[in-house]
């Protein structure tokens, strides 16, 4: 193996490790409603497409620096996801587990449509700090776009960490996954409390798309990344917020290298190929929870 | 008002409740056999193609509506059956065997993805569906020595006995004939112990297990008919588009399977011949109405899809039971008029279930 191939083959895994990031960012955003309400929200994607959108609106249309235009993105998206588990994902509280994964899909159709009439179905972009720039990281020549994706990932992993465990609103969000009952009768707010939880992870979803920008372009159609997702989740089981990250890691990785190994037009599916082959072997994923039931 | 007096078991399992239902249901046979000789090539068609949705919708009726799982992924049945007919018929293999084989291949598939998948929450089969969904498609466009691509498959024309079965009559017939087959197996079916468990782990797996029922055997084996009966439409689905396209079974006709099953009416099988004319019709209607709509909105690149999500949407929200639930309602007010009591039809209020095992 020459120099040129361990520099190709390092490109690779960074480039792998950033798209991860992102598959990682919205998976989280699945993992912490999943374990806080039992929902799995399948328009996951395309709120990051919306959160996109917004972040496209206040930096590029109204010229705001790119710093507040993303924290403002970052809190209107979140409040757009209060307000859907407010409004609308709270009703069918009871209903069984499979309408809540229609009803999120028809929502997510819904917000494609919404888009494209208010933003129009061209993929745009908007100029970030670290787009077409690049960084030498030790004789290795890696785009800051990918950097800023991993270290904003990381960044979001410890502030997220501190917040479930030093602040009070961070345990009680911990008190009410863990037993919604038991979380009344200590005088939590359940209902707030989840509303919440579909904010942050509405947040972060918003976030993984402004990361996602100086990469790809931001468009209608961005959501079926959430598909990709679903993979991430999976691997690190599907209650694991670390798992998530780590599987959508592996996941980025996988997918650059059958891209770079396979004939074009495989890499799309190997995310959906690695899922299954995950739920052959290993259904529980990487980071299961032991399980056993009350009745 | 009519009130049943049941003096055995036999009559709870019937399959018709009493004569009034052999009344209309003989009623609708001969309606819709000599609907051809009545209505126009294009109304024929249309039926058709509702009786293929409709076969489907029944096999994924058995699914969501009385076990309580999501698939994602019945556009590939769909398109697995479709090819697996396609090319038996075309290696000259006769009609009568491949529709079959393109049912029993179909099941199979089925039962490869659910086996191992079911034993985890049926969240994890509506995961699994969607990437097998996904996977299939890119195997219809890319092996290009069976299904020819994008350059497309042309569907040879079936015989039965030496008799072509041709044109929009010929398909309205295969279609009912296999409609009528799909609803019996499904009727006779849920009134077995096999329909019992099915219903019993809708309701709650964890109960369900406390009975004996092995669940995920039985979730297997719902599956996996289900799947079959979705690969006998995608038989009759490629005789009635004639050429077929790999691009044609996407995650958006899974998704239309699934609004079939949630607007018809979730456990009933009236529900998912209803939910298939509701969603054959929508675009049709849509294709009406496209130039009158104001604003544009007719024009709009994404109006199909997104209308089916604010169906499914309101379907949920404000009328679970579906179109069946609808008429149920509708059949209620006039048998008890003018005694309609607001409670009947009241939803319960509801907490909510885990499924979660701690």
């Amino acid at each position: 193996m020459t120099v040129d191939d361990a520099a190709r083959i390092l490109q690779l895994v960074v480039n792998g490790a950033a798209s991860g990031c992102i598959y990682g960012l919205i998976a989280l955003g699945f993992v912490l409603i999943y374990k806080a309400t039992e929902m799995v929200n399948f328009a996951q994607g395309d709120v990051m497409m919306l959160g996109g959108f917004v972040a496209y609106t206040l930096i590029s249309t109204y010229h705001l620096p790119y710093w507040l235009g993303a924290i403002l993105a970052i809190v209107i998206t979140g409040a757009f996801g209060y307000a859907l588990d407010a409004l609308i994902l709270r009703r069918v509280i009871g209903q069984p587990q499979f309408a809540v994964v229609m009803l999120t899909l028809g929502l997510g159709f819904i917000f494609r449509a919404a888009a494209g009439i208010t933003w129009g179905y061209d993929s745009v972009g908007f100029n970030t700090p670290f787009t077409n720039k690049t960084a030498n990281v030790g004789g290795l020549v890696l785009g800051q776009d990918n950097l800023s994706i991993i270290v904003g990932t990381v960044i979001l992993c410890g502030v997220l960490y501190l917040f479930f465990s030093k602040t009070r609103v961070g345990v009680a969000m911990q008190a009410a996954s863990q037993n919604q009952l038991a979380a009344y009768y200590m005088g939590i707010p359940v209902r707030t409390i989840f509303s919440l939880i579909w904010a942050i992870s509405a947040g972060t979803a918003c976030l993984a798309g402004i990361l996602l920008s100086p990469v790809s372009m931001i468009d209608v159609n961005m959501g079926f990344l959430g598909i990709k997702a679903f993979a991430a989740a999976v691997i690190g089981g599907f209650g694991s917020i670390p798992g998530s990250l780590v599987g959508g890691v592996i996941v980025g990785i996988v997918e650059q290298f059958a891209g770079y190994k396979l004939p074009a037009g495989f890499q799309e599916v190997t995310s959906n190929v690695v899922l299954l082959l995950m739920l052959f072997i290993r259904p529980q994923g990487l980071f299961a929870e032991r399980m056993g039931k009350r009745v | 008002m009519r009130y049943l007096f049941r003096t055995q078991y036999r009559q709870d399992i019937a399959l018709w409740r009493h004569n009034g239902d052999r009344f209309w249901y003989a009623v609708l046979a001969v309606l819709v056999l000599i609907a051809p000789s009545v209505l126009g090539e294009f109304y024929i068609g249309e039926l058709g193609a509702v009786y293929i949705f409709a076969i489907a919708g029944v096999g994924l009726m058995l699914l969501v509506g009385y076990t309580g799982l999501i698939s994602l992924g019945h556009a590939a049945f769909l398109g697995i059956g479709a090819y697996v007919n396609a090319v038996l018929l075309a290696q000259g293999v006769p009609f009568l065997i491949t529709l079959p084989v393109a049912g029993l291949f179909t099941a199979l598939c089925g039962a490869a993805i659910g086996r191992p998948t079911l034993r985890m929450s049926g969240l994890y089969l509506a995961i699994a569906t969607l990437a097998f969904g996904s996977i299939v498609g890119t195997v219809f466009q890319k092996w290009t020595a069976v299904t020819g691509g994008f350059d497309g498959f042309a569907v040879p024309t079936p015989y039965i006995f030496g008799i072509a079965v041709e044109g929009a009559t010929g398909i309205y017939y295969v279609s009912l004939v296999v409609l009528a087959f799909v609803l019996w197996v499904s009727a006779n079916l849920l009134r077995s112990p096999i329909g019992r468990a099915m219903v019993a782990i809708r309701d709650s797996e964890v109960s369900a297990q406390s009975m004996g029922i092995h669940l995920a055997r039985y979730k297997t084996l719902v599956f996996a008919v289900s799947a079959g009966m979705t690969g006998l439409a995608g038989a009759l689905f490629a005789h009635y588009v004639r050429f077929l396209a790999p691009d044609a079974f996407d995650v958006l006709l899974s998704v239309q399977f699934v609004t079939i099953v949630f607007v018809g009416g979730l456990g009933s099988l009236r529900g998912a011949i209803l939910g298939a004319m509701f969603v054959r019709l929508l675009p049709q209607f849509i294709a009406i109405v496209r130039d009158d709509l104001p604003f544009g909105i007719g024009r709009l690149p994404g109006l199909e899809p997104s209308l089916f999500g604010l169906v499914l949407v309101f379907v949920i929200l404000f009328q679970p039971g579906g179109l069946n639930g609808m008429w149920l309602k509708a059949k209620q007010w006039f048998q008890a008029f003018p005694f309609k009591r607001q409670t009947s039809f009241r939803r319960q209020k509801s907490y909510a279930k885990s499924e979660r095992l701690r």
